[in-house]
């Protein structure tokens, strides 16, 4: 059985106490931005599935529609000047770590002005300049390198501190290991963090591994690891926030699982043969910005008409980079082979 | 032909060494890692006495996880650090697969040419060590078949000291083959810092009548063959393109122009080979019009490699094997 909506409520639940004082500790000004990153996310993605059924894009898309929590909340807990490795299903890392929309875009429907100038694509985001150091396509293939970027932020003694996501599917790679390993022998600060969607393509964590929580693994790194209600930006942020910390401050890695689920399949192949529409149902219900906007005001952060100001010009400046992006030109093929090697 | 004006004398082995030395003196931005490289000077004793000079951070012992360790090497790479790693043996390379030709040789182009990976992984290859099958292989037409990674062999301690020295400051993923047999191998290296141009190779011996191609122990082996064909009137000409990728593509066309005939030596296995892409090198070149007999390749036979002496000599190219197929190659058609 999937880890349901209901077990997750029972278990995982943060204290409202908490809550409560999150909400009082964040700015307003932060809690929008986290609300309208939320908003773009989700708005991006039924964008991108649009331009993809209009047959837009060539390639393919990985959604991660009801799982905007993990990203945004965990990114919250950072500062503009740390770094984030990511994954293919990479969207709402992309947003939180603050792209810019048309060049995010741009790189989705292939354009030379793309983030990659069109080499990568929706599967491959990054900006390097904004220290967003990327999405890999192989599953478990950024825990490596992790370890390295996680190195090389111990030797050049910065005080910055890399967030690594992966999916619960990489948890189940030999890359996982090595790295968990290295990481918490070398006390590198890095917090790795497992977007748990409960499917890997259509393999149910629960067919995939014995344990209940990918979270039980950091016991065989001595490394903390935790659990939280990844559809609550609030736990997230709470869990990840700790885990910085520690990472900050010399005393090494830490696993938190943000336990959610996608929406959507797993790419444009995906017929959902492997779980069934109630399923799916029962997780809309717990919809990561619905709940989000539920706490705002219900501890008047924002009213209804300002979050709903917040959606609607969220939904505008994803049509604007949209039309921008559709505009920009494409790439052309003239210098490929040279462009291989770095000068 | 290279031809160091010096009169010292050191060993491969030392060459690498000194290399690793003289650079992490420079840059600290330079450092190793891998298996046993510490207290233990690694496995070959390529690092001894290193961690003394540098401390455990710039000489960093892993644990045995090949995929972590090209993982740390990627990611430092990308935020700047020019690390050198150090895989036990060449075999060891398909631990760390993923990172190198997924990760490290993709991220360039992948990203829209905004990062760069300047990292090195050091590659001890080649069979004569009764290692047997897991343990003496050479896998470069993998990596030269992937766009991205350079590939370098050097064959004398003059060339591998300035062609590490090069790989180390290039600004992409570079697998550096050193020949286990050949550490021991003496030759005249400058004790000063010099670097050798990649994607350059060098005439190791000009001759008129046959060009063998080769790199490596092979390299050295032809030119032991080359040495014994001389006493029979035969003039070899042996090139060593140093760089497997990028190749010298001029100085194997010049050379073969020359002559006229060439024989292609290396120990990796013969089917999907380098030297069939060699070949075709020379066929797609004014150098095919220039042939006057069939190019010839003596590689590894297609088999893992075998641990009884007998039969781990069968496996590979021998100075007697190079003698025979040169021999044969220079008078064909005559």
């Amino acid at each position: 059985m999937p880890v349901h909506t209901k077990e997750v409520a029972k278990e995982l639940p943060l204290d409202p106490k908490i809550r409560k004082q999150l909400i009082q500790r964040l700015s307003k000004e932060k809690l929008q931005k986290m609300l309208e990153q939320m908003f773009l996310t989700r708005f991006f993605e039924e964008n991108a599935e649009s331009l993809y059924m209009r047959g837009l894009v060539h390639g393919t898309m990985h959604l991660s529609i009801g799982m905007e929590a993990s990203p945004i909340g965990s990114m919250a807990a950072i500062r503009e000047d740390d770094y984030i490795l990511h994954h293919h299903r990479g969207h709402g890392h992309t947003i939180a770590k603050g792209a810019d929309l048309s060049l995010m875009m741009g790189e989705f429907i292939g354009k030379e002005p793309g983030y990659c100038r069109g080499r990568g694509g929706s599967m491959h985001i990054a900006d390097i300049a904004g220290r967003n150091l990327g999405a890999t396509g192989i599953v478990g293939g950024g825990l490596p390198t992790a370890v390295g970027i996680g190195l090389a932020l111990q030797m050049k003694k910065t005080d910055n501190i890399l967030l690594c996501f992966f999916g619960d599917g990489a948890s189940n790679e030999g890359s996982f290991h090595e790295a968990l390993n290295m990481a918490a022998l070398w006390k590198l600060p890095i917090v790795f963090i497992c977007d748990n969607n409960q499917y890997g393509m259509s393999m149910a964590v629960e067919k995939a591994m014995t344990i209940q929580h990918i979270s039980e693994r950091a016991c065989a790194y001595n490394i903390p690891g935790v659990t939280v209600d990844g559809n609550d930006v609030f736990a997230v942020y709470n869990a990840v926030s700790e885990a910085v910390l520690r990472a900050r401050s010399g005393e090494g890695p830490s696993l938190v699982e943000n336990l959610t689920y996608r929406w959507r399949g797993h790419s444009k192949s995906d017929r959902n043969l492997y779980r069934t529409q109630e399923e799916i149902a029962e997780w809309q219900q717990f919809d990561p910005i619905i709940r989000f906007t539920g706490w705002l005001q219900e501890y008047k952060v924002l009213s209804e008409d300002e979050i709903d100001n917040i959606e609607k010009n969220s939904k505008e400046n994803i049509n604007k980079a949209t039309e921008t992006a559709l505009a920009f030109p494409e790439p052309t093929p003239e210098n490929l082979e040279a462009e291989v090697y770095a000068p | 032909m290279t031809n160091p004006e010096t009169k010292r004398e050191i060993t491969m082995l030392e060459a690498v060494r000194e290399a690793l030395v003289q650079e992490m003196r420079r840059d600290e931005n330079v450092f190793l890692i891998g298996e046993d490289i510490g207290i233990y000077g690694g496995a070959f004793g390529v690092s001894k006495g290193m961690l003394e000079e540098f401390g455990s951070e710039r000489v960093r012992d892993t644990p045995i996880s090949e995929a972590g360790i090209a993982g740390a090497c990627v990611g430092s790479a990308l935020m700047g650090m020019r690390p050198v790693g150090e895989v036990m043996f060449m075999d060891f390379l398909t631990l760390m697969m993923d990172q190198l030709v997924n990760q490290a040789a993709k991220i360039r182009v992948m990203f829209g040419g905004h990062a760069s990976i300047p990292m090195v992984m050091r590659a001890p290859y080649g069979s004569g060590t009764g290692a047997a099958a897991q343990h003496c292989q050479s896998l470069e037409s993998w990596f030269i078949s992937t766009p991205g990674i350079k590939v370098i062999c050097p064959s004398t301690p003059y060339d591998a000291k300035g062609l590490l020295v090069a790989a180390i400051r290039d600004n992409n993923p570079v697998v550096f083959m050193e020949n286990k047999l050949l550490y021991k191998a003496k030759g005249f290296v400058p004790e000063e810092l010099y670097s050798l141009p990649i994607g350059k190779g060098d005439v190791k011996r000009e001759g008129k009548d046959l060009t063998i191609f080769s790199y490596g122990v092979t390299a050295q082996r032809s030119l032991e063959a080359a040495t014994l064909l001389a006493k029979e009137g035969i003039e070899i000409e042996v090139i060593d393109p140093r760089t497997l990728k990028p190749l010298d593509k001029e100085l194997v066309v010049q050379s073969v122009s020359k002559t006229g005939r060439v024989l292609i030596v290396h120990e990796a296995t013969k089917t999907g080979g380098f030297a069939g892409e060699v070949t075709s090198v020379i066929c797609e070149s004014e150098a095919f019009d220039r042939l006057d007999a069939p190019i010839k390749r003596l590689a590894g036979l297609d088999i893992p490699i075998p641990y009884n002496r007998a039969l781990e000599k069968a496996a590979t190219p021998q100075v007697d094997d190079i003698v025979k197929a040169a021999r044969s190659l220079a008078i064909e058609g005559r």
